[in-house]
């Protein structure tokens, strides 16, 4: 399965690049694809921490195996951080990034 | 596929009033006690431990400054969840009779310990290669994480997984 991408420090932008005109753009929490979680316990962390039904969590957790991450949840900045700390207190590995 | 059905699970059963009976051999019991304590006091300790990375994986991959602040505000937090879920399990362990979220503590503490000793072992692929069977350096990981997996994979069938 994938690697996890190399993380490495960025330059520093000026604090007037980061006022984002873009705020209004909802963020999306992803799930990738890693190789110890099994599918079967990623699939029933989705159905626990989202509601969601044996089909989606199914469909969304092949997603994450054959595609290499899943949009799982989305919404304001403080709804996906919670679902990051969510996932990542389950060790499933969770980013999040505003939808562009 | 369910290699067992509910009533043959050899770890934990559910009964009809939503709790559920745990039914694990008593050694193995202690066996699970042991491995998370070590667990724990390798968490204790904190992230220094390069075999602790996936239980902090970076929040944001495009943003430095959002993730350092990320990891400062919920680093701590996240590790004290771990520990307090581990500690839900040594607590259980000596119980015949088990909540859902009990089990839920075990699924997500297995699960740690699966990603430490996986992540220890250089499991980095899917198709990494696997001899239970071998003598070597890593039998001993080996077995802990084949034990690990065995239980998650009971418990997240007694759970309806």
């Amino acid at each position: 399965m994938s690697s996890a991408p190399v993380i490495s420090p960025t330059e520093t932008s000026s604090p007037d690049a980061d006022l984002d005109l873009d705020t209004d753009l909802p963020w999306i929490v992803l799930v990738w694809n890693d190789p110890i979680n099994t599918m079967e316990y990623v699939a029933l962390v989705f159905r626990k921490l989202f509601g969601y039904s044996k089909a989606k969590a199914e469909r969304l957790m092949l997603d994450v195996h054959e595609k290499g991450r899943a949009v799982v949840s989305s919404g304001p900045r403080e709804k996906a951080e919670i679902d990051v700390f969510r996932l990542h207190e389950h060790g499933l590995w969770a980013t999040m990034q505003q939808d562009d | 596929m369910a290699l067992f059905g509910s009533r043959s699970n050899p770890v934990a059963r559910r009964r009809s009033d939503g709790s559920f009976d745990l039914v694990l051999a008593p050694e193995l019991r202690e066996t699970i006690g042991a491995l998370l304590g070590e667990l724990d006091e390798l968490v204790a300790e904190g992230p220094g431990d390069p075999s602790l990375r996936r239980l902090a994986p970076p929040a944001y991959l495009d943003d430095a400054d959002k993730d350092a602040e990320y990891q400062l505000l919920a680093g701590d937090e996240l590790r004290s969840s771990r520990q307090q879920a581990i500690a839900a399990v040594q607590g259980s362990l000596a119980k015949d009779r088990l909540s859902e979220d009990d089990l839920w503590a075990w699924l997500q503490s297995l699960n740690a310990l699966r990603l430490v000793v996986g992540t220890r072992l250089g499991i980095d692929d899917d198709h990494h290669e696997h001899d239970p069977d071998a003598e070597g350096p890593d039998a001993g990981l080996w077995s802990i994480y084949d034990f690990a997996t065995w239980l998650q994979y009971s418990v997240l069938k007694a759970l309806g997984g």
